[in-house]
């Protein structure tokens, strides 16, 4: 049915797809499966025409198609849900499954005909939802159901799902699934994106294993098993096991109750969560990214808005629940974000402004008055951007310039000057390359033998294993459980992450 | 090499406006090469065409700093121009009220519209004062309007722009202009709140120019806020939240608090037209004075790259382009002062539309694109 | 005070909302495909001068109001492909052609007329005092038809609203939002022409006196919506009609300063988007430039 041929995408430095090849047969569903980032999205929005690839060839049917637009995409009988639902909050179901696809004339949309089709897909698929709602009242269940009859609207015989599960609860799940195997008894061809395993086992036919932007695995899914796809998805050619002594913990410097942060604009939020960090260890939270990792580092680090925040959070004895991030930063809470983009880096200014970033207010930064001692801040990021290898060591070149790699390197450098008491530290190797990555890790063990405790975030489960003194796993924003990174095999911890373990609490 | 990439796109844009331009002259029918020559070299002459070249400049050095202060955290002021009007009258009125004005009535009495009759070492930083701080409150409200509710800045600056012309007008038509005074104009200033002109101090420079004290005030605003934005703590956190939000609260910074401070600042800076427009040209708040001098400070900031060193080259060539306009007008065929706005718009088109240039100056590796 | 308010101010409304609702209606389209367009001043001046200079080349008001169409459409094009092709800050182009179209008329009416920035007069039988009028009135149910009953209307708030959506949906984002700033280019140039060949019958300097930015808050006002539009359009026209009409009217001895019944619409546009009465939300990709692969 659809055939991805040596598909290369570059995203700037990113690698995002290097030379795919993933073949669907029609009529089956295929799961597609791998970490994050590992560019399974990317390769289906090649074959949606949301992206275009740099290289390679788009089959379908057999034969090669130019696949420019989603409009292309659509005439060739492919849908795609993505995992954002790509739907115009404030309409109607019915104009949305109709946008672009209008029955009726240029004059006049025939509204009749319209919920008349849409009913008999209904019906058909058993996808029942009111077509005259308006999106923003439905729930991420019933917008999933819009989005599948969108595709099936547009008379879709491949449907391309991301993500599809996310969002639903475990009952939703299983009458998605009964849906999908009915879209197959119809004969319709189904592909699904995910990394959960459980759920690859429970409805695919054939699984495609995807990591680092290219295909490592095609197998069927009768003559597989949960660890074997485990071992595909995390494995690396590169092992980096961190070598470390003994943690000596001390007193405990971060105490959570009880804590929860009610979802944000389509965040999952955090329910519940108590646990505690003492100074000399590191404690790894692994997790598959978005099941609440954001919110918790966030709220720890004060810019949660106190509101959406319950339950206390006190660090060496004293209530920091409702103060400001200056205020905790003050008290040494230092914080590497997860998105140094988003967060960590003010891209347009050089390295030496960059580097006072959250210190910029007080001593040493500012001189007299508030005059900023531009020599003396130009000369400690000079001697940071030297200790933390930061290339190239120019301080007065924009935080864009450099790969990222340094501009990890030099967030690093900035918070571990704070002297820190407790660090934050979340998917601290995300885009980084091999050198950069063992001298992050080598930086985190000082840093922790000194005595700092630290709380370390990360989508890579290698990494939390090795760098994690106790392992907490985060799934749906609760912590399903702890477990001893040493003796846990990684099949365990990664079934506790994608909800098979016994302590799934939902 | 920075400076070179920095001054590239703005040099290109004026070249690409003077072109369209010259084109558009020509159309109309005259020469376009005697019409900019007439145009840049009236601006040249010494002392009147770089006297006034200045005169025009300064206004807008001080709505160009005020668009780029704002726009260095990420707002776009375009009601400097209501800012400047309510400074000026601010500034007025208590030039008027501070400084003992009194005016002979229709049956020669004399009407007193001063409280009090103060010496110029207080009466001057009083009215300085007034302009900066009546601007920067005009300019606060739509900071404190987008921080508090999310509403616009673009929207209501627009509106501020309206209600500050309306009010101004109010306040001047009722209580400030001379009894059968038929130009909406107040009352004229205490003596001694008037600035001196250049012409008085600076050798070969004519006291008729109206040039005055106020030029060197814009540049001495021009050094204070690149040591304000560059080397304070505060234009610090104005910056980052304009470069990043999101990465400014990450660094403690109150982002709602540099919104308000930023177009507070931004609102004070435009006010300081009102000093050059009242305490040292016309001695009066005048109604309707400013030519666009609000909207221009857009294009001066944008051609200046939000950079006070920038922002006085571009107000200068755009003061040279206004002096230029006059003498165009009263010397070229068919084409008039007009040309000027007309060449002012197609800068901003081309310094807006940037990429229109980065495409064929990337593609043939003029020009590295730094990594993104 | 009855002979204030009588028939005449309510006629006076009439004829001063016209002008504005053209305009809001344009930008109403250009916005709900969301790109700002604060050009509506500039858009309108070009109208304005093409209307006049060309019923007083051609002698015929027809053809003026057609060429009037086009020149705000073509004006219109600068800003889309400023902002659609070239991504430029819809705000600085838009800031840019109201520059323009100060400049341009009187550039060009100094050179064919030898005026100061005005055209000829309009000979009184080649005006249009009503037809505009007629026009907007029109023109307020069809927006709405097309806007919630055509592909063309659902495609374009669509692309307003979520223009990723409406791509993966097989909608060209890019060709919607050209057609939508050209629309609102065509009917700021009606709402120009009424200003300068129905309400008066010559092209003079700024004519146009801010009736753009009115529009615009009208649009703000009328919360993006074809008929709340109309109706705010109606309240500042009334407004300014009050305006007018209590120029030089005393009250128990007193002039009433007009100026508090002129800032009325500007006041009550902040209010409005301050949230104090009801809320007005903006297409939410109002203003963003969109770019796939980013």
């Amino acid at each position: 049915m659809l055939e991805l041929r040596a598909i290369t995408k570059r995203f700037g430095e990113v690698l995002a797809n290097d030379h795919i090849d993933i073949r669907v047969e029609p009529g089956t569903i295929h799961a597609i499966v791998g970490e994050n980032g590992a560019g399974k999205s990317t390769a289906m929005r090649i074959a949606y025409g949301f992206y275009t690839a740099d290289s390679g060839e788009i089959v379908v049917d057999g034969e090669p198609r130019q696949i420019q637009t989603p409009h292309d995409a659509i005439r060739l009988g492919i849908g795609m849900v993505h995992q954002h639902f790509m739907l115009v909050d404030t309409m109607t179901v019915a104009e949305n499954i109709v946008l672009g696809a209008e029955p009726g004339s240029a004059a006049a949309i025939d509204l009749t005909k319209a919920l008349g089709e849409i009913r008999a897909l209904s019906n058909e698929f058993r996808l029942s939802v009111d077509p005259n709602a308006v999106i923003h009242d439905l729930s991420v269940g019933q917008q999933q159901r819009v989005e599948l009859l969108k595709a099936l609207y547009r008379r879709a015989r491949l449907l391309i799902l991301d993500e599809p599960t996310a969002v639903l609860t475990p009952q939703e799940v299983e009458e998605f699934f009964a849906i999908l195997r009915r879209m197959r008894e119809q004969g319709k061809t189904v592909i699904i994106i995910t990394h959960k395993l459980s759920e690859v086992l429970a409805i695919s036919d054939d699984v495609t294993v995807m990591r680092d932007g290219r295909v490592v695995g095609r197998v069927k899914t009768k003559e597989t098993n949960a660890a074997e796809l485990a071992r595909m998805m995390v494995g690396r050619d590169v092992l980096l096991r961190v070598e470390k002594p003994d943690a000596r913990p001390g007193e405990t410097v971060l105490s959570v109750q009880r804590l929860s942060v009610t979802a944000g604009g389509g965040e999952r939020g955090l329910r519940d969560v108590s646990f505690q960090v003492r100074a000399g260890e590191i404690v790894g939270v692994a997790g598959v990214e978005g099941n609440g990792q954001t919110e918790l580092i966030e709220a720890l680090a004060g810019l949660v808005p106190a509101a959406r925040v319950s339950g206390e959070i006190r660090f060496r004895e004293r209530d920091v629940t409702r103060t400001s991030a200056r205020e905790r930063y003050e008290l040494g809470i230092a914080h590497v974000p997860e998105d140094r983009h988003r967060r960590g880096l003010l891209l347009d200014f050089d390295l030496s402004e960059n580097s006072i970033l959250g210190l910029h207010y007080r001593r040493p930064a500012v001189s007299a008055g508030p005059l900023l001692d531009l020599s003396g801040i130009r000369a400690r990021a000079l001697e940071m951007i030297q200790d933390f290898d930061v290339r190239p060591a120019n301080p007065d070149l924009p935080a864009r310039a450099l790969s990222g790699g340094n501009q990890q390197k030099l967030i690093i450098g900035r918070e571990f000057g704070l002297g820190p008491k407790l660090l934050l530290i979340s998917q601290p190797t995300r885009g980084v390359d091999i050198g950069a990555i063992e001298f992050i890790h080598r930086k985190l063990v000082e840093l922790r033998d000194e005595g700092c405790a630290i709380l370390l975030v990360s989508a890579e489960l290698e990494e939390v294993t090795s760098l994690a003194d106790r392992l907490l796993v985060i799934y749906h924003g609760r912590l399903v459980g702890e477990v001893d990174p040493r003796q846990a095999t990684q099949e365990e911890i990664g079934l506790l992450m994608t909800g098979g373990g016994k302590a799934n609490a939902e | 090499m920075k400076l070179l990439r920095e001054l590239l796109f703005p040099v290109i844009a004026v070249l690409v406006a003077f072109v369209v331009g010259g084109v558009i002259v020509w159309v109309i029918g005259d020469n376009p090469f005697e019409v900019y020559g007439l145009l840049l070299g009236s601006a040249l002459t010494w002392p009147d065409g770089i006297g006034y070249t200045l005169f025009y400049a300064t206004p807008l050095i001080f709505t160009g700093l005020a668009v780029a202060v704002a726009f260095r955290c990420g707002l776009l002021n375009i009601g400097a121009e209501g800012q400047l009007y309510a400074a000026a009258f601010a500034c007025a009125w208590v030039s008027i009220k501070l400084g003992g004005t009194v005016i002979k009535g229709f049956d020669g009495s004399p009407i007193a519209y001063g409280w009090a009759s103060l010496p110029a070492v207080l009466l001057v930083p009083l009215a300085l004062a007034a302009a900066m701080v009546v601007g920067g409150a005009w300019g606060a409200v739509p900071g404190w309007l987008k921080a508090r509710f999310g509403a616009h800045e673009v929207i209501t600056t627009i509106m501020m722009n309206f209600i500050a012309v309306s009010l101004v007008s109010y306040f001047t038509q009722y209580y400030y202009k001379a009894p059968g005074d038929p130009i909406m104009e107040s009352v004229p200033i205490g003596e001694s709140a008037h600035i001196a002109r250049l012409g008085s101090f600076v050798p070969g420079l004519p006291e008729r120019l109206p040039l005055n004290v106020a030029f060197l005030l814009a540049i001495l605003a021009c050094v204070l806020v690149y040591v304000f934005l560059w080397r304070t703590k505060w234009g610090y956190e104005i910056r980052a939240t304009g470069a990043n939000p999101s990465a400014a609260e990450y660094g403690g910074i109150n982002v709602r608090k540099q919104i308000i401070l930023a177009m507070a600042v931004s609102g004070a800076l435009a006010g300081m037209v009102g000093i050059n427009e009242v305490l040292g040209y016309r001695y009066r708040y005048y109604h309707e004075f400013s030519a666009s001098y609000g909207f221009t400070g857009i294009a001066v900031a944008l051609l200046g790259r939000n950079h006070p060193v920038g922002v006085f080259l571009a107000a200068i060539l755009f003061g040279m382009l206004i002096r230029g306009g006059i003498f165009v007008d009263a010397f070229s065929q068919h084409v008039t002062k007009d040309l000027v706005e007309v060449l002012q718009a197609i800068v901003i088109l081309f310094v807006a539309a940037e990429a229109l240039f980065r495409g064929p100056f990337s593609r043939f590796g003029l020009l590295k694109r730094s990594k993104v | 005070m009855s002979d204030i308010f009588n028939v005449g101010l309510l006629l006076s409304a009439l004829r001063l909302a016209t002008p504005l609702l053209l305009a809001a209606l344009g930008g109403l389209f250009s916005e709900r495909a969301g790109v700002i367009n604060i050009a509506l001043e500039g858009l309108m001046l070009a109208g304005a001068f093409t209307a006049a200079s060309v019923t007083w080349y051609a002698g015929s008001p027809w053809v003026g109001l057609v060429s009037a169409v086009l020149a705000g459409a073509l004006i219109a094009a600068v800003h889309a492909v400023a902002c659609i092709r070239y991504r430029a800050d819809q705000v600085v182009s838009g800031t840019a052609i109201n520059i323009l179209l100060t400049g341009v008329p009187a550039l060009l009416s100094g050179a064919f007329f030898l005026s100061s920035g005005s055209t000829p007069q309009v000979p009184q039988e080649n005006l249009i005092p009503w037809t505009p009028i007629v026009i907007a009135g029109l023109l307020v149910p069809l927006t709405y038809y097309v806007l919630y009953y055509t592909p063309f209307g659902l495609r374009l708030r669509a692309v307003g609203e979520n223009p990723e959506a409406a791509d993966a949906a097989g909608v060209s984002v890019n060709l919607m939002r050209y057609a939508a700033v050209l629309i609102s280019g065509a009917l700021a140039g009606i709402g120009g022409a009424y200003l300068s060949i129905g309400q008066s019958s010559l092209f003079t300097r700024n004519m146009s006196a801010g009736r753009g930015f009115i529009a615009l808050a009208a649009l703000i006002f009328g919360k993006w919506r074809p008929v709340q539009t109309m109706l705010a359009c109606l309240l500042f026209g009334f407004t300014e009609a009050v305006a007018i009409q209590l120029q030089g009217v005393r009250f128990g001895g007193e002039e009433i300063p007009t100026q508090f019944v002129q800032i009325i619409p500007y006041v009550l546009t902040i209010v409005v988007l301050a949230g104090f009465i009801g809320t007005s939300r903006a297409p939410r990709a109002l203003g963003i430039p969109y770019q796939k692969e980013k």
